[in-house]
């Protein structure tokens, strides 16, 4: 069939592959106590991070690299990555002309302008380049409505108290390898708390973004929705184009009180390695919400594209009676990417409800896995979860799994798990074409119409963002 | 407008098409009947240029230009329509985004602007009052969870928003009750022009009543064994394909 064709069309480059020329303040390579101690002294914190970063080095030095997922990749020495790279700047910025033109650059040649007046959507932005948070748009606006939204960093100076009460309230720093690692020497990221009964009056976003050469970009983000309150949230991360691996272990906590909602939503499209394997990002992240209050709902949407290997699993813990976790997700993995992602739904209160929706679509010599766990405790009367895991293989040289486990323990609850694999069809192609449809656009239209379900949960300008994303993605794509 | 010359394929290794030779005029309306497994299909996939088959001679003309040579899409562009017996389901895909890809796809081949989302809505819900179909099934996913009829209907708003040149029409027929045959006759009638021209696959005769044609062929064995005008398909109906077959033995 036209299996050459589509092989053709997955060829593409990468174009968020440029590396800016920015001067670099870095610390020594290598892990270390005395590195945790440099990283939490250049950013002045106060004691109780300090102890808590030391609490959790020490704590990762026990533990070991986890084995269990489906992904193949070298040794990695972490002492040979560099902590922290943030870009030099004299002096704290007031005002967004401050920020280094060639950070502006970057970002307005990645289409995220951080001029506000330039800015047509509703969306306030916090732009994280290499380690550090640079600005946050429409502070003010936020402000005036009881938001704070902000950096990481920023949020430890001027909000210390809600800092301490929720950072680890979720994902503790003893909860995996991965996470205790960003635990001891995470270097920013985003907070966001929205008071009692507030909606968030626009969406928010933040853009990460790894420049520096043979650093780890360990971010945080951590976002707090009180009693009623209401926001939707999105990230974006790319990255230059690079020979040699990159880390990324990042962590996000949401915090849902009462009748509160997030919605959190993930572009993903870290560098994924050139055609034939070489380099990309090592995504090994940790997402995890609590609804603690009644009626609170998270809800995850991803579109995984980008990255050498993708280990990640947005979970729910359903903590208040009769709230609501879903889990939305894209994952595609063309060439020699490998991707192992899925959810958690822990059911503890009453009446609690969760969704799973998985896409996986697997091109080149892809690897792409659906691991999830839905636990319904005994204490979750007339829960209910509902999952439905769907593959998408296009070619013969790529592979897709489904590693469902669901643990109930009570006997009111119900749970269903559905599930399919399909090939794209010569059937289905020479339809398209038969239309005059070209090849590129035909696996484009079929590819986007597996998602939809998945790209409807996103935000609308995203929404179309992913579109193309999937059709960049795809180029170069069966084998 | 088409020239089919002594043509011969194979699928899977089999010959299928032994020899066919027929031509089309502008403004003709054809009929090519045949028993089941006599190359009906086979030949309306290599027109369009599906791959599988292996054209082991013969030739065919479109508009003066080498048909065969060119990808499926650019036949398509070039004004190529095939009604398939099997329309094939894209889930996800909204009928209504899918028509407006295909047409502006075309818009495009002819070096005209493509029609935005607006002004094509308005152009093809006119199409789908034409051949009286309920305009929800523009929101709906292409062909998924249609009835038999419905994709059967939908493969003719297609074909009345491309308006192709040549449409090809393989059993468009089967499976149709009467009044969805009426309305689907109904839709290629409409298409009738002198400038365009139509083929009927087809193994029964009931199509024909509706959209009479010029000339009815008989395909047997991978070749053309007798053409006439419409009488020759009632003749078929009443007498079957045996006597025809049986002359195309003894021919061979």
């Amino acid at each position: 069939m036209a299996n050459q064709d589509v092989k053709d069309l997955a060829d593409r480059e990468y174009k968020y592959g440029f590396q800016s020329d920015v001067e670099d303040d870095q610390v020594p390579k290598g892990l270390s106590e005395d590195i945790v101690r440099l990283i939490s002294k250049k950013k002045n914190e106060p004691s109780f991070m300090l102890d808590w970063r030391l609490k959790a080095y020490r704590h990762w030095l026990t533990m070991k690299e986890p084995t269990w997922a489906e992904v193949r990749y070298p040794k990695i020495d972490y002492q040979e990555i560099i902590y922290y790279s943030a870009p030099k700047s004299k002096k704290k910025l007031s005002s967004m002309d401050e920020v280094d033109p060639e950070i502006r650059a970057t970002f307005e040649k990645l289409g995220i302008p951080l001029e506000e007046q330039k800015i047509l959507s509703n969306v306030a932005v916090d732009a994280v380049f290499d380690s550090v948070s640079v600005v946050t748009t429409f502070k003010k606006t936020l402000a005036e409505a009881g938001v704070i939204f902000c950096s990481f960093s920023e949020a430890v100076h001027e909000h210390p108290d809600l800092i301490e009460r929720y950072l680890g309230s979720v994902v503790p720093y003893t909860d995996n390898f991965f996470a205790t690692l960003n635990s001891a020497v995470f270097s920013d990221g985003s907070f966001c708390h929205i008071p009692k009964g507030v909606k968030c009056p626009m969406e928010l976003s933040t853009y990460f973004r790894i420049n520096a050469k043979n650093t780890g970009q360990f971010e945080r983000t951590l976002i707090v929705a009180d009693e009623g309150a209401c926001v939707s949230y999105l990230e974006g991360c790319t990255a230059p184009m690079r020979d040699e691996n990159q880390l990324h272990a990042a962590v996000v906590e949401l915090v849902a009180m009462g009748d509160a909602e997030i919605k959190y939503s993930t572009i993903q499209n870290w560098y994924p390695g050139d055609k034939n394997g070489k380099g990309g990002i090592y995504n090994f992240v940790t997402k995890r919400g609590k609804c603690a209050g009644d009626r609170s709902k998270i809800s995850w949407t991803q579109v995984e594209t980008g990255s050498a290997i993708t280990w990640k699993y947005p979970s729910c813990l359903l903590i208040g009676d009769e709230s609501v976790g879903e889990f939305h997700s894209v994952a595609l993995t063309n060439h020699y990417q490998q991707a192992d992602t899925g959810t958690k739904m822990i059911h503890i209160g009453r009446n609690t409800k969760s969704t799973i929706i998985s896409k996986g679509i697997s091109a080149g010599h892809g690897k792409n896995v659906y691991r999830g766990q839905v636990k319904i405790a005994r204490s979750a009367v007339g829960a209910r979860n509902y999952s439905q895991c769907d593959s998408l293989l296009l070619g013969d040289q790529c592979a897709a799994h489904t590693f469902p486990t669901l643990e109930v323990s009570n006997v009111s609850s119900t749970v269903e798990h559905e599930a399919s694999t399909s090939k794209i069809g010569e059937d289905q192609l020479f339809y398209l074409r038969q239309r005059g449809l070209c090849v590129e656009d035909a696996v484009g239209m079929i590819v986007n119409g597996f998602c939809k379900q998945v790209f409807n949960e996103l935000p609308l300008e995203f929404a179309v963002e992913a579109h193309k994303l999937m059709n960049i993605s795809l180029e170069g794509s069966v084998g | 407008m088409l020239k089919i010359k002594d043509l011969h394929a194979k699928a899977g290794g089999k010959a299928i098409l032994k020899g066919l030779s027929l031509e089309v005029k502008p403004g003709e309306v054809h009929a090519i009947m045949g028993p089941n497994g006599s190359g009906k299909s086979t030949l309306s996939y290599v027109l369009a240029g599906r791959e599988g088959y292996a054209i082991t001679g013969g030739g065919v003309e479109y508009q003066g230009k080498d048909l065969l040579a060119m990808e499926p899409e650019v036949r398509a562009r070039e004004g190529v329509f095939l009604a398939f017996q099997y329309p094939v389901e894209i889930p996800g895909v909204s009928n209504k985004y899918f028509l407006k890809a295909a047409f502006n796809a075309m818009r495009k081949h002819r070096g005209e602007p493509e029609m935005d989302a607006g002004a094509f809505l308005r152009f093809v819900k006119e199409k789908a009052k034409l051949v009286e179909m309920d305009p929800s099934f523009l929101n709906r996913s292409v062909n998924e969870g249609f009835s038999g009829g419905e994709k059967k209907r939908n493969e003719i708003l297609q074909l009345a928003v491309l308006e192709p040149t040549l449409a090809l029409l393989d059993e468009t027929d089967s499976g149709l009750d009467i009044d969805a045959l009426k309305s689907v006759a109904g839709g290629v009638n409409r298409l009738r022009d002198p400038k365009r021209s139509v083929v009927l696959i087809t193994h029964y005769q009931r199509l024909l009543d509706y959209v009479v044609p010029d000339f009815v062929h008989v395909l047997s064995g991978g070749r053309i064994v007798k053409s006439g005008g419409k009488e020759l398909a009632h003749q078929l109906e009443k007498e079957g394909y045996g006597w025809i077959e049986a002359a195309g033995k003894a021919a061979a």
